[in-house]
């Protein structure tokens, strides 16, 4: 009696709430039923794409009008070599219930998002990248093999030394290549789970540039907010440096329930005088704490790493129209004149980005061929979905980053014109021809490849 | 009640369920011993390296076609999972099938399935485990039964009759446990309402009705260890039944429950 079988669905949304789209989908829970799903699915009109935890905030997580295989429900451990430090799950396990795993153990992830509520699938074929990728690069570094179920029922072992390419596709391939199954990723040994953390204000966007380049030789963790909407967008905001304590206590916290935005939030809410205010709340709050000594504090790991994780389902404050999420990086020739003009194309605007968030990129190469970063700066931006006004905006910003010679992040986007996306990621040809002709994504159709 | 080094011994039949596989996942958290009871191997075996992984002190897996095991082979087999486990502190019975509402009322095959797998294959699984519990005098029966078991509504009336059956039978045997008093065997009867499943797919899903697997999972675990005979999952289901319960024929026909 077969239990798991597609079905109509018009709930699936991406995290910016912008695109809700009717899906086809099914919610396997065993590993034996995927290779079957994917064979049906590809059948679909529009094809088939695996989802995870539904935190994209664009469209490359959604295939509208087509079938759909969610993978939260395949979240087992398979296997764990606790001297290699290597780790193996089904790929629709969360990187919160891997950390749970982890820890106890003295490991942590290799490379984490800002939140935890991401599949390990998920965060293969986005190639995430944390707060440490000036030194540890993206997840994909990380991945030593996976399992990829392909359309035509065939399920292979790809690893990363395979010199054919698929390997290479699938890192960062946006579910494009095939689903994922599971994953064996290298975690990080740690000797704590507390972090030592140090916040450090900005006036300027030089100052920014300075205190990276003192701080990421000599710390893990780096990043910095930023308040967009300080006077004209001269670039004030926080630098926060971390690393993992030497030796303490390994222990899980789990992420509050309590705080819960319990539905769709008016437009005010997130309009640009309170975002204003909280901007400059924070900042000051973040510049006095910061300058009463001891300036390292020791802290658990759950506020420096995942910060949004504190309020369930923040993306409704965003309301009925949602918002658009806007993440580019620049190479570091142009980084300081790239960011410097995006800020004040912001400011000028007026439009605000309620968490904005500024990193430096490191050399360290993604396997990935469609991977997002490289070296130089990153400015992760959200912006209110107020329709023409915020894409007019956006197209500016393109112009900026496409004249620095950067590129945007596909699971962020929801509007990258195609041209420009093609333009930013050289390696789109060689990715394109491992694409599996019957998986497609919103995002995917949009990019008319 | 027995203390091991190794925590709990818990038998799980129909191990390869959402919830029994939600509720082996907390047991394995705390070090215990498992039995994972099915039909197909290969996901048993997966769910055992998984609850290992997590935990668990041991993790062995049986197959066994826990619906259509002969009445005289019951008690051998049954003895047969207390030997591998080495011996018995919960029994978990997670199985059943939801059966097609339409397909039960004309296919008198059909019918029976769904009242062989989730009643009467099951009742020989409750009496031999009361029976082992009652004989070592202590330990917890836990079954999993359904809301939908408290009234029989025109929705699903036949799955709704298997589950009130076992809860029958359940309180049945809570009393006989009576006399051994609160630290002797016991047996319990969950109710859950609606939990979000490959049991239900296709149905709307959403909205304060619905339950995670997990969450019954939570339910499923405490009441182990607490002497309560009848528990709503979660427990506002309690208040919703008695209503359902206590409407006059006159009004709950005109309902489409």
């Amino acid at each position: 009696m077969r239990i798991t079988y597609f079905h109509e669905t018009d709930t699936l949304r991406s995290w910016g709430r912008v695109v809700r789209a009717r899906h086809v989908a099914c919610r396997p829970t065993w590993r034996d039923e995927v290779v079957g799903l994917v064979q049906e699915g590809g059948r679909h009109t529009n094809g088939v794409l695996a989802l995870g935890l539904g935190r994209s905030y664009g469209d490359s997580g959604l295939n509208p009008d087509g079938a759909a295989i969610v993978m939260t429900a395949l979240g087992r451990l398979i296997a764990f070599d606790p001297n290699a430090g290597l780790l193996r799950a089904e790929a629709g396990i969360s990187l919160g219930v891997l950390l749970k795993f982890l820890i106890p153990k003295g490991f942590f992830l290799p490379v984490t998002p800002g939140t935890q509520y991401v599949t390990l699938g998920g965060a293969v074929a986005n190639d995430v990248h944390g707060k440490n990728h000036h030194g540890a690069g993206t997840f994909g570094c990380w991945v030593r093999a996976l399992g990829l179920v392909q359309s035509d029922g065939t399920e292979r072992v790809l690893r990363a030394d395979d010199k054919d390419g698929l390997f290479a596709a699938t890192v960062g391939g946006l579910g494009l290549t095939g689903l994922i199954t599971w994953v064996e990723f290298e975690a990080l040994p740690i000797g704590s789970s507390l972090v030592d953390v140090e916040t450090i204000p900005f006036e300027t966007l030089p100052e920014f540039f300075s205190i990276s380049r003192e701080s990421d030789p000599a710390w893990q963790y780096t990043v910095s907010w930023i308040d967009c909407f300080a006077n004209g967008g001269i670039g004030r905001g926080l630098f926060s440096r971390a690393r993992h304590a030497a030796s303490g206590k390994l222990e899980v916290i789990q992420p509050t329930k309590h705080l819960v935005v319990p539905a769709e939030a008016p437009g005010f809410v997130l309009g640009n005088p309170i975002m204003r205010a909280f901007n400059k709340i924070y900042y000051a709050s973040g510049k006095r704490k910061a300058s009463n000594p001891p300036p390292v504090r020791r802290e658990t790991y759950l506020p420096f790493f995942y910060p949004l994780d504190a309020v369930q389902r923040w993306n409704l404050l965003y309301g009925k129209h949602g918002m658009f999420q806007y993440q580019s990086v620049v190479p570091p020739e142009s980084a300081a004149s790239a960011t410097t003009e995006m800020l004040h194309q912001i400011s000028a605007a007026g439009e605000g980005s309620f968490l904005a968030v500024l990193k430096t990129f490191g050399p360290r190469a993604s396997p990935g061929l469609l991977s997002f970063p490289h070296e130089g700066t990153t400015l992760a931006l959200d912006f209110p979905n107020r329709g023409a006004s915020t894409l007019a905006l956006l197209a500016r910003l393109d112009d900026v980053v496409r004249e620095a010679g950067g590129r945007l992040y596909p699971a962020k986007d929801g509007r990258i014109p195609p041209d420009m996306f093609r333009k930013g990621y050289p390696d789109l040809d060689a990715f394109a021809a491992h694409v599996d002709p019957q998986f497609s994504s919103a995002f995917w159709r949009r990019m008319q490849i | 009640m027995t203390v091991t080094l190794e925590g709990k011994r818990v038998a799980i039949l129909g191990a390869t369920s959402a919830v029994a596989e939600a509720t082996a996942r907390l047991y394995a958290a705390e070090g215990a011993t498992l039995l994972l009871i099915g039909r197909r191997t290969e996901r048993l075996a997966a769910m055992a390296t998984d609850l290992r992984l997590r935990g668990a002190s041991r993790v062995e897996v049986a197959e066994c076609d826990l619906a259509a095991c002969p009445a005289a082979q019951v008690a051998p087999k049954f003895a047969s999972f207390v030997t591998q486990l080495c011996g018995l502190d919960h029994v978990l019975i997670a199985y059943g099938v939801l059966g097609d509402p339409q397909e039960v009322e004309h296919d008198a095959q059909a019918a029976e399935d769904v009242i062989q797998i989730n009643f009467t294959s099951a009742a020989l699984w409750i009496l031999e485990a009361a029976n082992r519990l009652e004989q070592q005098g202590f330990g917890a029966l836990i079954v999993l039964g359904s809301v939908a078991g408290d009234r029989g509504r025109r929705s699903n009336y036949v799955y709704g009759a298997t589950k009130a059956a076992l809860a029958t039978l359940v309180e049945g045997v809570a009393h006989r446990f009576g006399p051994h008093g609160p630290h002797g065997p016991h047996a319990v009867i969950i109710k859950p309402g609606p939990i979000d499943t490959p049991m239900t797919t296709g149905m709307r899903k959403g909205g304060p009705m619905w339950a995670t697997p997990e969450a019954v999972a939570r339910i499923v675990r405490r009441s182990a260890d607490h002497n309560g005979v009848v528990v709503y999952a979660p427990a506002r289901w309690w208040l919703i039944m008695l209503i359902i319960r206590s409407l006059p024929g006159a009004i709950f026909n005109r309902t489409k429950l």
